[in-house]
């Protein structure tokens, strides 16, 4: 039953990557769709009866063959279904779904079979990433995680005809192998500390160890397993691959690049709480990487013109957010953030795929402005989404953002509580500067839009306006004829825009009267719990036992006052961005190109996102190009490797040369030299 | 007589053998040489059958001179095809078969 949930996509990938290019689009669509949401329902059921177990023993386990056996470490291929992957499944396969159905519509101007290629990649991506969460170990993960990779590669490059789109699928999946790598190391070092990799198993042992004051093993192996995590979830070092991912099918940007693959990282570590929790100096790193990487991100979509990629960098500074949550050790605030998130990055996402669908290719948020009366749906899914990931109260981003920087406030440092404050007023000023620019104000596509390829003025050369979608530019007429959402896309972006706005409400902190319902759901899932679940390791059964005591629960009451005061700072601080967006692209339009120029130098600088790619190209790309060319091609390869195979024939040929001479054709030079030779066989023999 | 005389007879049979096949410079020569090698090898085979009183050297001479008589047939053939070739029998004759 739990492992139909992923297996059903899969069946949909394999039907339409076998046949799907002869079906109709109706078919190859419906069917990804179809399967998806059916994968939904019964993900809905799975979770249902998940809740009706009590707390401390919600598990559901389905082991499908033993995998791997080796002396006495052995390996199942199971699936394990608890709070968290519960949280993750209804998001994969729920979002999935809505964008699956969105996608039959934004796609369907493709020809069939890059029609069915697309959506059985989709499929795919689905099938990875629900075995990703669903996995109960973690070579299970891995498995998933590469596949995720993969499907990102292969959907960034899906318009493979054009050469930014290959670099970026390229670029996407060498710095992913790169996180990848660490990712192999930190697994193979569990499998040394622990000889398992079950996350119960390694988490109850954990349990049993020392928090490390000091660096020791858990350290070391959270730091691989979060190394992972950047690459995948695009935080510093390894974000850069981010950005330029948005040459992929919008549709692919709000699912894989937004609300599900990238959120992997922070599900990991999510997962392995037990095991971080052990490992402060890794949790440090990692908040601060958070907190870094959201505030870099957000100073860089300040500044972008490109629709997409001003989401791409919200999507960085707010997975961001959600690393500096798990940071600071509230992994559920984490997880809430994921949640809502999700839903309000999945609908920016397909809006600016709206945005893009109407004006036939146009991305460039110089280019647009006024298009609020021509798409009113768009339009206001877009706010609605625009001012929940704000953080404006009583919207979801509002609940899950003051849950973190409560937490952080409560558990870390202030320092890192300020700078979330000023990505939150970030986050409010860039998103209602996108809003502003693309929804209101003078209308500046007119002529542009008609010839969609636009041009390339935003200092990026290498990867710059050919970004966009190669969708729809068949039209060839100005921008007097605008059309709306198609009803699929419609439907998407208004239940995302439901959910954008109701998916607070599944977590109300104390201080407003609420439960946590969704941290509380969450709770046994970080905790090593291992109710019911006969342990491999003997000595663990007694700690098992203990764990299926019910906790006290969470005290948060005692700060309520506290909490209020953030919220209200960070409440001012999201009105404060909106109403600064609005004065200086709205009503002063003059302003902010008057402090372009006046701090020319610093608008250069974050409009070349800080000069990290080309820092990367001169430290680390062009010197492994120089070393693999000259170094290891020319030098070794050509010098050594084929030096060696060449001399070997030239001293073969050359020692024949002489050593022939002795077949001169005789036949008593042969018998003689037979002769010899048991002669001095035998002589050997006997003087021997 | 004891098995050290034929020994010794064997040995100076395939001596004279060896002597032949690499002093004569015919090849008919050569293969009676070669023939008298086999039969010294022959006479230690029985020799050492009487000795040890089994019948497996004798048996083994049947087998030696079975071949030798097959040897000689293809031998002298050889040697018909190569004299008609080359107007000779010297064995120096035929050398262009190398490097």
């Amino acid at each position: 039953m739990l492992a139909l949930i992923p297996l059903l996509p899969f069946a949909g990938f394999l039907v339409n990557a076998g046949v799907g290019r002869r079906l109709p689009k109706a078919v190859t669509g419906g069917l990804a769709s179809a399967v998806m949401v059916i994968s939904f329902l019964l993900a809905v059921l799975q979770v249902w009866s998940l809740a009706a177990l009590p707390p401390e023993s919600r598990q559901i386990n389905q082991t499908l063959f033993t995998w791997i056996t080796a002396g006495d470490f052995s390996l199942d291929l199971a699936l394990r279904l608890d709070a968290l992957s519960a949280v993750m499944i209804l998001v994969i396969t729920g979002i999935g779904s809505l964008i699956h159905i969105y996608s039959t519509s934004y796609m369907h101007e493709e020809s069939d079979e890059a029609f069915a290629r697309f959506f059985s990649y989709l499929n795919l991506f689905c099938f990875f990433m629900l075995m990703l969460v669903l996995g109960s170990n973690v070579l299970v993960m891995f498995v998933g995680w590469e596949g995720v990779g993969l499907c990102s590669y292969l959907l960034i490059g899906f318009y493979y005809e054009k050469q930014a789109a290959q670099d970026a699928a390229k670029k996407a999946f060498v710095v992913n192998r790169i996180g990848d790598f660490a990712f192999i190391l930190g697994a193979l070092l569990l499998v040394v500390t622990f000889n398992s990799l079950d996350f119960t198993t390694i988490a109850l042992a954990a349990k049993e160890m020392p928090v490390e004051t000091a660096f020791g093993t858990l350290s070391l192996i959270t730091l691989l397993l979060f190394i992972g995590a950047t690459g995948k979830s695009a935080q510093i070092p390894l974000y850069t691959w981010l950005p330029d991912a948005m040459e992929g099918p919008t549709p692919v940007s709000a699912l894989i690049h937004a609300a599900t693959m990238v959120t992997a990282g922070v599900y990991m570590i999510g997962r392995n709480a037990v095991l971080f929790e052990h490992a402060p100096i890794t949790m440090t790193i990692v908040a601060v990487v958070g907190a870094a990487t959201a505030l870099m991100a957000g100073t860089i979509g300040l500044v972008q013109n490109d629709i997409k990629r001003v989401l791409a960098y919200s999507t960085v500074s707010q997975l961001g957010y959600m690393f500096l949550a798990m940071g600071m050790g509230a992994f559920g605030a984490g997880i809430f953030h994921l949640m809502t998130h999700a839903f309000f990055k999945a609908c920016l996402f397909l809006g600016s795929g709206a945005v893009i669908h109407a004006l036939h290719g146009e991305q460039d948020i110089r280019k647009m402005g006024g298009l609020k009366k021509h798409i009113p749906i768009t339009y206001w899914t877009f706010v609605i989404a625009a001012i929940a990931i704000s953080g404006v109260p009583f919207l979801s981003g509002f609940f899950s953002k003051d849950e973190i920087l409560f937490e952080t406030f409560l558990h870390g440092s202030q320092v890192l509580w300020a700078v979330g404050v000023l990505t939150s007023l970030l986050t409010a000023t860039y998103m209602f500067r996108l809003v502003h620019l693309t929804f209101h104000g003078e209308e500046r596509f007119g002529a542009a839009a008609a010839h969609a390829h636009g041009h390339d003025d935003h200092g990026a050369p290498a990867h710059g306006h050919a970004a966009h979608d190669a969708h729809g530019h068949a039209h060839a007429h100005g921008g007097a004829h605008l059309h709306d959402a198609p009803a699929p896309m419609a439907f998407a972006l208004i239940v995302l825009a439901i959910g954008s706005i109701l998916a607070g409400y599944t977590n109300i902190p104390h201080a407003l009267g609420g439960h946590l319902a969704l941290g509380t759901w969450l709770e046994p899932a970080f905790q090593a719990t291992n109710c019911g679940q006969p342990v491999a390791v003997g000595d663990l059964a007694g700690i098992a036992l203990a764990d299926c005591l019910p906790g006290e629960g969470a005290n948060v009451e005692d700060h309520a006052a506290l909490e209020l005061t953030l919220m209200a700072v960070s409440s001012l601080v999201a009105f404060a961005g909106i109403g600064l967006a609005t004065f200086l692209w709205l009503k002063r339009k003059d302003i902010p190109a008057q402090m372009a120029s006046q701090f020319s130098g610093v608008h250069k600088v974050l409009l070349n996102k800080y000069y990290v790619d080309e820092v990367y190209d001169a430290t680390i790309v062009q010197p492994i190009k120089v070393v693999s060319q000259d170094g290891l091609w020319r030098g070794f390869d050509v010098k050594v490797v084929d030096g060696a195979v060449n001399g070997a024939g030239y001293f073969v040929s050359g020692v024949s040369i002489i050593l022939r001479l002795l077949q001169n054709g005789s036949v008593k030079t042969y018998a003689a030299a037979i002769f010899a030779g048991a002669v001095s066989i035998l002589a050997y023999y006997f003087w021997r | 007589m004891s098995i050290g005389h034929y020994l010794v007879l064997s040995g100076l049979l395939f001596s004279i053998g060896a002597a032949g096949v690499f002093l004569r410079r015919n090849l008919i020569t050569l293969l009676l040489s070669v023939e008298i090698m086999l039969n010294a090898v022959n006479l230690a085979f029985v020799a050492f059958g009487r000795q040890l009183g089994t019948v497996d050297g004798q048996i083994i001479t049947f087998f030696v001179m079975t071949v030798a008589a097959a040897e000689a047939a293809v031998g002298l053939a050889l040697v018909i095809g190569l004299f008609r070739h080359r107007e000779s029998l010297n064995p120096e004759a035929f050398t262009s078969l190398k490097w």
